[in-house]
């Protein structure tokens, strides 16, 4: 997949990309098995109050479980674990392995206690939802890359590596492009959108989803442009200039 | 505390005509169980007598084929054996109670000891209609308990969602005749033929058995009434909803208490509910309920009239590396027991049966898990609403042994001394009369041993919700939907 050049430069390179790879791929399968839950609970809940007398025990049960979603969605839109600092100090090393990426995660979130929600808060739903990820799930790989997955460090990490990624593939034909991103979910599918979602300083919201909930962060910028520009139609058809 | 359980216990028996001895006494955990008896609701035993014509008495003690007249209301919900053991109660999702008793020895057919037959049938709740709320109220049993045994006849205490009865049982062996006014028909005489008067005797009859509806307990529950206990005063017992506990008096129908009360103001920020409840056997002044969040409080009526203010709290911290989404659902307690000394209560929740010490807050003593293998497929049992089945749980006589049930037709008894466990099944097909039962296992991962159930092959439908144990001897009843199987240690 690689070239020789680029294997030569760093040794380590693949396993790094197939980190990055497994921790896109971890990342956008768990917000998207969570979001599955979320709306199999609103479901759920809907059904209860269809039913002659719902069942209180249950629905209440349901309720809070909609609510712990709720809460660790808007916290993971705003939530940084990383200091800038640690940011700035080789995120590459970061990548090296989700594992050693999540372990120093994790310590640092040992001693701070969480609001509500710690990283063994997003261990077991990955656990359950997510075979693919189970091996890991001890470590608690999803939290750490999902924390780190915040907008300023992580897009560090990731925009480098797609540096990475698209030096590389300067040397490649176009069509390896898709190889790279075969196995990744949408909408890291869709490069362009990772890309214009990583310059701008924005990614899809976690918070998309829900209903009555503000998102988290605005969504990924490619749209707001689209969005603007046709404002900017409507407004000046509305004006008559 | 999973040991990797008991291939077979040495088989432990009683001398003829005793009760067998405890587990306790024994040094022995579970025994070998064999069954005695699988019991059909009567409208089954009716149905078949109709059709094939056969014995009520075979039908009830021996093994049939699938004839599958089962239908939803023949589903037991609650199984209760009264203070001696020589009744047996079931309600049933029809509202129909039935009580079984224990066949008396005789030494023509000893073997027949420790089987129950049915004794009285009567239909306790009808579906009602709430008008107000256009709401249909469910007659399934909730919950039978019954009182202590105070003259010949038996009380009982029987509930749906919403109303409480106390019903009457009692024998009926003999009868009145030569009335004056009325024929042996009960028809009216002419008073004109009458010339001569005579007393009235009692003759012998065919014994009968008659429920009559003594006490009516409605209008107190705005919510669904999960639990009923009597107190150990025997004048007081108290009907517990999703929010609320009343007290009641058993002479006073019109009126309860209500002692305690977790309704919040605003309805938005409920998030916590009340699961179950139960007195304290020995100490008319305390109980216990249970709540949705995993803990238990114990109450002291002496404190206040409303006990909101709870005099012990119990409740696990909890494990973070076992934290997920549904940690609170599973963590919801389902059943409440105190044990026979009242020294010890046990809970149980999705997926492990607790022992705690009254004397110890802050952790149970004891932690025995069911069916951990189900830890990884919460999810699945979110989606198909397993995960909201509420088990009971039970002591033996001497609180030496628990047991709860489990899916597939599964049940598990853990025996706190030894602390082995073993896992049997209530099945027709794995059952043969006296029979010893033969420990199941379910594999995990990896290979599977010949005798072995694999979780993905188990079958969800058939849940065991609802056993008792015998007060005094080893012998327990499991309900699996509409049977009742009745096991006891094997006897030589």
């Amino acid at each position: 997949m690689f070239t020789r050049g680029l294997k030569r430069k760093c040794v380590g390179h693949e396993e790094d990309m197939e980190g990055a790879l497994a921790g896109l791929k971890t990342v956008s399968s768990y917000s998207l098995q969570r979001q599955s839950l979320l709306d199999m609970s609103l479901v759920k809940l809907q059904l209860c109050h269809m039913l002659v007398e719902p069942n209180l025990c249950r629905s209440v049960l349901i309720a809070n479980t909609v609510r712990q979603i709720q809460e660790e969605m808007t916290q993971d839109g705003t939530w940084r674990s990383v200091t800038p600092q640690e940011a700035g100090r080789a995120p590459l090393d970061r990548l090296v392995s989700t594992e050693i990426l999540c372990r120093s995660a994790w310590e640092q979130e040992g001693a701070r206690p969480a609001p509500g929600l710690g990283d063994g808060h997003v261990q077991g739903p990955v656990s359950d939802l997510c075979p693919v990820t189970s091996a890991q799930a001890p470590r608690h790989p999803q939290s750490g890359i999902w924390e780190l997955d915040s907008p300023r460090e992580d897009r560090g990490g990731f925009h480098k590596s797609l540096d990475q990624i698209f030096e590389t593939l300067e040397t490649k034909n176009p069509g390896c492009m898709e190889e790279l991103f075969s196995d990744v979910d949408s909408p890291y599918y869709d490069l362009d959108t990772v890309l214009t979602g990583m310059v701008g300083g924005a990614r899809p919201g976690p918070c998309e989803g829900l209903e009555g909930l503000a998102p988290a962060t605005p969504g990924p910028s490619s749209s707001c442009k689209s969005d603007l520009g046709e404002l900017d139609h409507v407004v000046e058809i509305l004006v008559e200039t | 505390a999973t040991a990797a359980g008991p291939e077979r216990l040495g088989p432990w028996c009683s001398p003829t005509g005793s009760p067998a001895p405890l587990s306790c006494e024994t040094g022995c955990g579970e025994g070998s169980w064999i069954l005695v008896c699988r019991l059909l609701v009567p409208t089954q035993v009716s149905l078949l007598s109709m059709e094939e014509d056969i014995d009520t008495r075979k039908i009830n003690n021996s093994f049939l084929r699938d004839h599958s007249y089962a239908t939803e209301a023949d589903i037991i919900s609650t199984v209760e054996f009264n203070h001696t053991g020589e009744l047996l109660a079931t309600g049933d999702k029809g509202g129909r109670v039935v009580i079984f008793q224990r066949e008396q020895e005789s030494k023509n057919q000893i073997h027949r000891r420790g089987e129950y037959n049915v004794y009285s049938t009567f239909q306790s709740h009808e579906p009602e209609f709430d008008y107000l709320k256009s709401l249909e109220i469910e007659e399934k049993i909730n919950k039978i308990r019954w009182l202590p045994q105070q003259n010949a006849a038996y009380f009982l205490l029987s509930t749906n969602d919403k109303t409480v009865k106390l019903w009457k049982v009692s024998e009926r062996d003999k009868r009145p005749e030569g009335y004056n006014l009325k024929d042996e028909e009960g028809r009216l005489r002419d008073p004109a033929t009458i010339t001569t008067l005579r007393v009235p005797v009692l003759r012998p009859m065919d014994l009968m058995v008659e429920a009559t509806p003594r006490r009516v307990f409605a209008n107190a529950h705005t919510y669904h009434i999960n639990s009923i206990s009597v107190n150990s005063d025997y004048e007081t017992y108290m009907s517990a909803d999703d929010l609320r506990i009343n007290l009641w008096n058993f002479e006073i129908t019109n009126q309860s208490f209500n002692i305690v009360d977790i309704k919040p103001a605003n309805m938005e920020e409920l998030t916590e509910v009340i699961t179950a409840a139960e007195f304290h056997p020995h100490h008319c002044n305390t109980f216990v309920y249970s709540s949705s969040k995993g803990t238990i409080r114990l109450c002291d009526m002496r404190a206040s009239a409303l006990c909101d203010r709870h005099t012990k709290f119990f409740e696990e911290p909890e494990d973070p590396s076992n934290r997920s989404f549904f940690s609170e659902i599973i963590s919801s307690i389902s059943d409440v027991k105190f044990s026979h000394s009242g020294r010890y209560i046990m809970t149980r929740d999705y997926l492990t049966v607790k022992v705690w010490d009254l004397n110890m807050e802050n952790r149970p003593i004891e932690t025995y898990q069911v069916h951990d293998y189900l830890r990884s497929k919460l999810c699945s049992l979110y989606e198909n609403d397993c995960i909201f089945d509420k088990f009971e749980c039970v002591w033996n006589g001497s609180d030496s042994v628990i047991m709860t049930g489990s899916y597939n037709n599964f049940f598990r008894m853990f025996d706190r001394n030894t602390k082995r466990d073993v896992t049997l099944e209530a099945s027709r097909e794995n059952s043969k009369p006296r029979a010893i039962l033969k420990p199941r296992k379910v594999c995990v991962g990896g290979k599977r041993r010949k005798d072995e159930i694999s979780v993905d092959s188990l079958d969800f439908s058939k849940k065991i919700l609802h056993t008792a144990w015998h007060p005094s001897e080893n012998i327990i009843a499991v309900a699996a939907t509409n049977n009742l199987y009745i096991f006891q240690d094997k006897v030589n």
